[in-house]
């Protein structure tokens, strides 16, 4: 109870400060080689001309792009009109990553806050829970989860033996199969974040609001979801980005109609119905607008905290 | 019932169990109106869980607290006209000074306009008015434990709890805050209920002090009739310093008793209650004992060394059956320190002494 010592996180820094570029140096050849490389082969191979039966032909073109946003007509010579096929794509793969981001944060948050508020040898043994699906590839997880959900499957025969319902409800290629697909997928990234954010958290705080006549509510929302701000945006944003560009769970949850960007860009690239520039163009797209919302979301932070 | 109305806090045979560990042990307490109310004990006595359970953070397992006729006890803390100062101020971080001390009026449905009014009053009370505007990370310590105190009295509370909260501040700032706290309790007319394990501050501070030890109160009473009047061992040695001695008690008659030091010499001094005849412990203060000649006074033995306080120095005396006694001395040119090793004797007046129980 009595007061520690103020911290100093300095004090050590000069000691170790010498070290500093061989320790980044492994880091930056892996990242410099194995992302900026790709992405500028990317962005490269976005603005070249399409090879039929994949690959490219060294020739500067726009037409990627102008697949992507415009309808020529079959033959091309029609006046552009705007294509929605993609954009529609585009705008379901958004709504059903922010659906799940939603799912995540709504069961993740209460899960994190449990979790954190456990006493030693149990926080240790709940979280050593959270990351055991991680020890089964994706891919069988994913493929379970189709077996589970399926109209005759055990999920809907447990609920009718049970009286809960009178006919098996459809859920197998819809979009809620592929929202509880990444749901289930990304679940771990949203708790722990926020695990990490809630154990930070001084409780005396709470106590200091109660103490002011606030009610839980008020004590949730004005001074806990303040304080743990940072764990719950990280969280959403683990979970939002790849839930954007996921294809395990649309493909094999969702089926033909449900189709999101990540399964059109892998389609692209795959055997000879392929087009490579096509598929680096909607990566790039995907790209950018993800770059946007972090920015957006850097320079929020920046201006909170100057 | 007869009502008293100038009790601020009735605590009444409260206990409070955790799993099988008593930390309270059936407490009753009186907490005047209007008063500077100290807790003081040990880490672990049961102070701050007392402190907390009035505020309404610990659920009391037996018993009834009462404020100013109302029981309290199993109301949720945000429905008590109590606040509190926290040990580590446990202001909001993400709220400015002003937001700060704003919430509490807030949430009790002061509009904005009369809330901030108030929050300017507080403020200027404090001393914080050119700080309105800063967040909690960029004011000093000193300064932080100012807008907890601000943010505490805005509410105007019936009885303002404060938890240790000199504990994080340097020795300088400490003794300057300790005024204005004293004056600020006296300007607001508040009842302050004060938990502290530092006994300097309570003595200094209070109007009256509960000694708490093991879940239990141990003495009640104003600064100066726990330190010169103390009740029983624990309060005397806990209290400043005191010399313990080993006595026989041999009589005991109209408060006071009869002893024999382990000198052999006998002397008859006030004892506590519950005082009774065979072994016990006399307590004398070290500024109490006067050092005389070799083979005068009450006891004897060598002085055995010093230590050296600046204004005065503390001579240990080994007495000749082994036990050690501290006299304080004053560190001036007129009075002669006996060397280390030196043959003494030690005096002291019978009413400076107090026969003591465990």
């Amino acid at each position: 109870m009595a007061a520690g010592p103020q911290p100093t996180p300095n004090s050590n820094t000069s000691t170790y400060a010498g070290f500093g570029i061989p320790l980044i140096l492994p880091a930056w050849v892996i990242i410099g080689f194995f992302l900026v490389v790709p992405v500028c082969v990317m962005l490269i191979y976005s603005f070249l001309t399409k090879e039929f039966r994949g690959g490219v032909i060294w020739e500067f073109s726009l037409a990627a792009y102008d697949q992507f946003f415009f309808d020529r007509g079959l033959f091309g010579d029609e006046a552009p009109k705007i294509e929605w096929t993609y954009i529609s794509i585009f705008w379901r793969s958004i709504w059903q990553a922010a659906v799940a981001t939603v799912f995540c944060l709504i069961i993740g948050f209460p899960t994190a806050w449990f979790i954190a508020t456990r006493t030693g040898r149990n926080r240790s043994i709940w979280l050593f829970l959270i990351t055991i699906p991680y020890w089964v590839n994706l891919l069988i997880r994913t493929i379970s989860m189709k077996f589970l959900i399926r109209d005759n499957g055990p999920m809907n025969e447990l609920m009718l033996s049970s009286g809960l319902i009178s006919e098996p409800i459809h859920i197998i290629n819809t979009n809620l199969a592929v929202q509880l697909g990444l749901f289930y997928s990304y679940l771990p990234f949203m708790v722990l974040p926020i695990y990490a954010a809630v154990e930070r958290y001084n409780f005396a705080l709470s106590e200091a609001a109660a103490d002011l006549y606030a009610s839980r509510y008020v004590t949730l929302t004005q001074i806990i979801l303040p304080a743990v701000k940072p764990g719950i945006i990280a969280g959403c944003i683990l979970v939002f980005v790849p839930s954007l560009g996921a294809f395990l769970a649309p493909d094999l949850l969702g089926g033909a109609k449900n189709f999101m960007i990540g399964s059109l860009i892998e389609e692209q690239f795959k055997g000879a119905a392929g087009n490579w520039p096509f598929g680096a163009a909607a990566s790039m797209i995907l790209l950018s607008m993800v770059l946007v919302v972090l920015t957006l979301y850097a320079r929020q932070q920046t201006r909170e905290q100057g | 019932m007869p009502e008293n109305d100038n009790i601020a806090v009735d605590i009444q045979n409260v206990t409070k169990m955790y799993g099988a560990f008593t930390a309270l042990k059936d407490v009753n307490l009186d907490i005047r109106d209007n008063e500077f109310f100290t807790l003081l004990g040990p880490s672990g006595c049961g102070k701050t869980t007392l402190l907390r359970s009035i505020a309404g953070f610990e659920d009391i397992t037996k018993g009834a607290i009462v404020l100013y006729g109302q029981n309290i006890a199993n109301l949720l803390p945000n429905q008590r006209p109590v606040n509190t100062v926290f040990q580590q101020y446990a202001l909001f971080p993400h709220m400015n000074v002003t937001q700060n001390v704003m919430f509490g009026l807030l949430r009790l449905g002061q509009d904005k306009a009369t809330a901030k009014a108030r929050v300017g009053e507080v403020l200027e009370l404090v001393q914080l008015t050119a700080f309105a505007d800063r967040m909690p990370s960029q004011l000093s310590g000193g300064q932080q434990q100012r807008v907890a105190l601000a943010r505490a009295l805005a509410p105007s509370p019936k009885v303002l709890l404060l938890d240790e909260p000199l504990s994080a501040l340097d020795l300088k700032l400490r003794q300057a805050v300790r005024l204005e706290l004293q004056q600020i309790q006296q300007q607001t007319g508040i009842t302050f209920v004060f938990v502290t394990h530092d006994q300097e501050e309570a003595l200094t501070m209070s109007d009256r002090i509960a000694v708490i030890e093991g879940g239990q109160v141990q003495q009640v009473g104003s600064a100066r009739e726990i330190y010169e009047a103390p009740k029983n061992k624990f309060v005397a040695d806990f209290i400043g310093e005191t010399n313990l001695l080993d006595v026989n008690v041999t009589d005991l008659a109209g408060g006071k008793g009869s002893c024999i030091l382990p000198s052999g010499a006998q002397i008859t001094c006030p004892a506590a209650d519950g005082a009774h005849a065979g072994p016990g412990h006399l307590s004398v203060r070290p500024e109490r004992i006067a050092i005389t000649t070799a083979g005068g006074g009450l006891v004897q033995g060598n002085a055995s060394r010093h230590i050296y306080l600046g204004t005065d120095v503390h001579v240990e005396v080994t007495l000749t059956d082994g036990e050690k006694v501290t006299v304080r001395m004053q560190n001036s040119t007129q009075i002669q320190i006996p060397e280390v090793g030196q043959a003494v004797g030690l005096e002291f007046e019978a009413d400076a002494a107090r026969l003591l129980v465990d």
